[in-house]
């Protein structure tokens, strides 16, 4: 569904991701893992369309999209939920959520999808006239996740969906992530919390400074000893 | 602006009952001071000398002792007749509205008139003696007043916007209000002497505040968004009845036709600053490149351009050739964003005026004579209609200036169109969007850059037909007509006014261009006044006087009393359309 290859981004002079190549495949949950500065988010917003690789391609559904401008990436069914969740704080959840179906202009599918959302998280639809600011981090998330799927993308990419989450906020992403797998949409995760991650990828990729070291199934990385101890914080 | 407290809430609490009566009493003297001779002679404002005949300005001082001693009374009556139960009905309504916030601000409100108008017997007659003993009554009474209502505790907010209201109300209600306000603005534009003008300003804002306070205007505000196609036919309507009050005088309709440009302009504006959220500071050389195009195809025998075209034509071209500059100008600009785009702008706007200047056949092609600029632009005509003929109808001479009003409402009509038609589309809400996080909005799927581009050439192509109609009105287009200033007054009117809304900028607009245009002496400090009004401002209420309600939020977002209230005004327009 998604392959991106040999793929090279620079801020100006410094490489952030140093010719990386992996794939995607229909229906699965891919994680990138790695540490800060390891170059996941640039990826991420090079696949969305906004940063411009330097070399490489990105092919989705069998096109080249990595010359397309964001806005027709999105239309293109890819939807990415940025780093920090970046909602729109001063806007009403559902003008947020509407936001996110800016790309769309079927109305009444719109109109479904919101529902649907809705039915996905129930504390949306209770506090939907509320400035989605005076949320709480996992809300907020969950906002972030709600909007992505507005747009009905066919693959979904989540930036640390559980950055500065309580772990009890932080499995209810994950089980989310689940559902919306089980609904048929592809998920591309990036990731610190490696544990949690894995635990629900069917393939993940390790990047390090700019580079993929590892990769494997979800289980595999798991039992990796490399893994357990860079990632883990196992000995 | 918070008065200071001097009177502590255990005192409120303590002489509640005292501070109501005081009030009263005030409120009452004051009105009833409009009898007594304000002033020595006849010279100053409308004369106030007589005993026993209150000259117009006093009736406006009677009506404010009035509004402050029927605040006083409900707030006494009220336990009254909850305890008795008399009428139910009324009382119920009467509890929604904030009499005791209504009757704190008058109270100051009577203060400043009272200061106003004596300030200006005293300047108009020459010494403090000018003042006869009514003047005096009227002073103590105002501060009797002002005391009363600040031993008042501070009562329940006003809740009469959340009142059912029947429509044939609300209808009439909308009327009435424009139908005022249309009389006020008549009466104070018909005033020669400056003091009169300030001291029937002094008392609009009174009224003003007056409004706010009690809930008066969340009320109107409510109706209005209710009945909002008739808000805005009955605003063109107030509008288009005003040069009927004018008798054939000219004088005050050329400034109101200069007041609607500037305000036809502020709103085109407004678009780019208030919807899309990019500061423009030259936006004046759009309506220049309009006014420059329109003139260089008029029948003026300076005229550089052969070709004559009708008018409406002229028009479409003015605005085309100022979106054009837009796109050029925004194209390489628009990816930048914030502080940059302000100085190419702010450089775009001198970078106009002085090429305008070298066009002169010396410097550079002899397009609009240079600095002399193109004069003797003759009245339009448009389809047998001789805009520089006096036409009478119903009796009364409507002169030229009338006749440009009369196009510049037609030209604001389709401005305001455009404007709600964009703010409340799909394109609204990504320019929404693109105001909050840019990066974000891109993310969803906003395109950020077209976006900007359309809101910054749509911009310019309505400054530039509102700048072709100019060049006719002025009967001449030279360079300096097109200065920074110009562009800085046009931003302060949508920041003065509430940005994002048509009818704050237009009062923005009308403030700013009336008052320097009545009072000789505001036009010689009118930067300083303007630059302490905008600190004044920024200080007290930053969304400007009428505020889009989501703009609340954005400077208010950590009032959670006023979060609530919006919540619940907030319309639902975004989920209306989809």
């Amino acid at each position: 569904m998604l392959e991106v290859k040999d793929l090279v981004v620079a801020y100006g002079k410094v490489k952030a991701v140093k010719g990386i190549s992996f794939t995607v495949e229909q229906g699965q949950v891919v994680s990138l893992l790695g540490t800060n500065g390891a170059g996941k988010t640039t990826t991420l917003r090079t696949i969305s369309g906004l940063l411009r690789p330097e070399s490489g391609e990105i092919w989705f559904e069998g096109e080249r999209i990595d010359r397309v401008p964001a806005h027709k990436v999105v239309m293109r069914g890819l939807a990415h939920s940025p780093e920090g969740r970046r909602i729109f704080p001063r806007l009403t959840v559902e003008d947020n959520l509407l936001l996110g179906a800016f790309a769309r202009k079927d109305a009444a599918g719109v109109a479904t999808d919101l529902e649907r959302v809705y039915d996905l998280f129930e504390i949306l639809r209770e506090r939907r006239t509320q400035p989605a600011g005076t949320f709480s981090g996992g809300e907020q998330q969950m906002l972030a996740i709600g909007r992505a799927m507005m747009s009905r993308p066919r693959l979904l990419m989540l930036d640390e969906p559980s950055m500065g989450l309580s772990p009890l906020m932080m499995q209810r992403i994950m089980s989310t992530i689940r559902a919306l797998q089980s609904e048929g949409v592809t998920i591309l995760l990036v990731e610190q919390n490696a544990a949690a991650a894995l635990k629900l990828s069917d393939r993940a990729y390790v990047l390090e400074v700019g580079q993929i070291t590892l990769d494997g199934t979800g289980e595999q990385l798991l039992g990796d000893d490399r893994v357990r101890r860079a990632y883990l914080g196992e000995d | 602006m918070r008065i200071p407290t001097i009177f502590t809430l255990e005192l409120q609490k303590r002489h509640h009952r005292i501070g109501r009566l005081l009030a009263l009493a005030g409120g009452l003297v004051f009105a009833v001071s409009a009898y007594l001779p304000w002033a020595y002679a006849s010279g100053a404002l409308d004369d106030m000398s007589y005993l026993g005949g209150p000259s117009a300005l006093q009736f406006l001082g009677l009506a404010l002792g009035l509004i402050l001693a029927i605040c006083a009374t409900m707030g006494l009556i009220e336990p009254w007749a909850g305890a008795k139960g008399v009428a139910p009905a009324l009382l119920k309504v009467s509890k929604r509205v904030g009499w005791t916030r209504g009757a704190k601000v008058t109270g100051i409100g009577m203060l400043a008139y009272i200061g106003v108008v004596l300030l200006a017997i005293v300047i108009e007659l020459g010494g403090l003696v000018t003042v006869e003993w009514g003047g005096w009554v009227a002073l103590a009474a105002a501060v009797v007043g002002l005391i009363g209502t600040r031993l008042i505790t501070p009562g329940r907010p006003p809740s009469l916007e959340r009142l059912r209201t029947p429509g044939w109300v609300g209808i009439l209600a909308i009327a009435l209000t424009l139908l005022g306000a249309l009389l006020l603005a008549a009466y104070a534009l018909n005033q020669v002497d400056g003091g009169s003008f300030v001291v029937i300003l002094t008392f609009a804002g009174v009224l003003a505040a007056f409004i706010l306070r009690s809930g008066l205007g969340g009320w109107l505000s409510s109706i209005s968004q209710r009945h909002r196609t008739v808000l805005v036919f009955a605003a063109f309507a107030v509008a288009f009845l005003f040069p009927f009050t004018q008798n054939g005088s000219d004088a005050n309709m050329s400034i109101a036709t200069q007041v609607l440009i500037f305000a036809a302009t502020a709103v085109g504006l407004n678009i780019v600053v208030g919807l899309a959220g990019l500061l423009d500071l030259g936006y004046i050389a759009f309506l220049g490149a309009g006014a420059f195009t329109a003139a260089t195809m008029s029948q003026s025998a300076f005229a550089t351009i052969g070709w004559k075209p009708p008018f409406i034509v002229v028009m479409l071209i003015a605005g085309l050739i100022s979106a054009t500059l837009g796109l050029i100008i925004g194209s390489p600009t628009l990816r930048v964003s914030g502080d940059y785009l302000a100085i190419v702008t702010l450089a775009f706007g001198e970078i106009f005026r002085i090429s305008m200047s070298n066009l002169d056949g010396r410097d550079g092609p002899d397009l609009v004579h240079g600095s002399s600029g193109i004069p003797a632009i003759p009245n339009l005509n448009l389809f047998g209609f001789d805009f520089g003929a006096v036409h009478t109808v119903a009796g009364i001479p409507l002169g030229r200036f009338s006749n440009y009003f009369f196009l510049m409402l037609l030209i604001m009509a389709v401005i305001v169109l455009v404007f709600t038609r964009l703010n409340h589309s799909r394109i609204g809400r990504g320019w929404v969007a693109i105001r909050e996080d840019e990066k974000a909005a891109e993310a969803m799927g906003v395109n950020v850059f077209g976006l900007k581009l359309l809101a910054f050439a749509g911009g310019a192509f309505l400054a530039g037909l509102a700048g072709a109609v100019k060049a006719h009105v002025d009967q001449s287009v030279t360079p300096d007509q097109y200065i920074f200033l110009e562009s800085a007054f046009l931003l302060a009117a949508v920041v003065l006014g509430g940005m994002g809304t048509v009818m704050g900028v237009i009062l923005g607009a009308v403030l700013l261009k009336l008052v320097p245009e009545k009072l000789r002496f505001v036009n010689e400090y009118r930067m300083l006044l303007f630059g302490l009004l905008l600190v004044v401002m920024m200080r007290v209420r930053p969304e400007g006087m009428i505020p889009n309600q989501r703009r609340v939020l954005e400077f208010h977002s950590d009032d959670e009393e006023l979060i609530d209230e919006i919540e619940e005004d907030l319309p639902y327009e975004f989920a209306e359309e989809s």
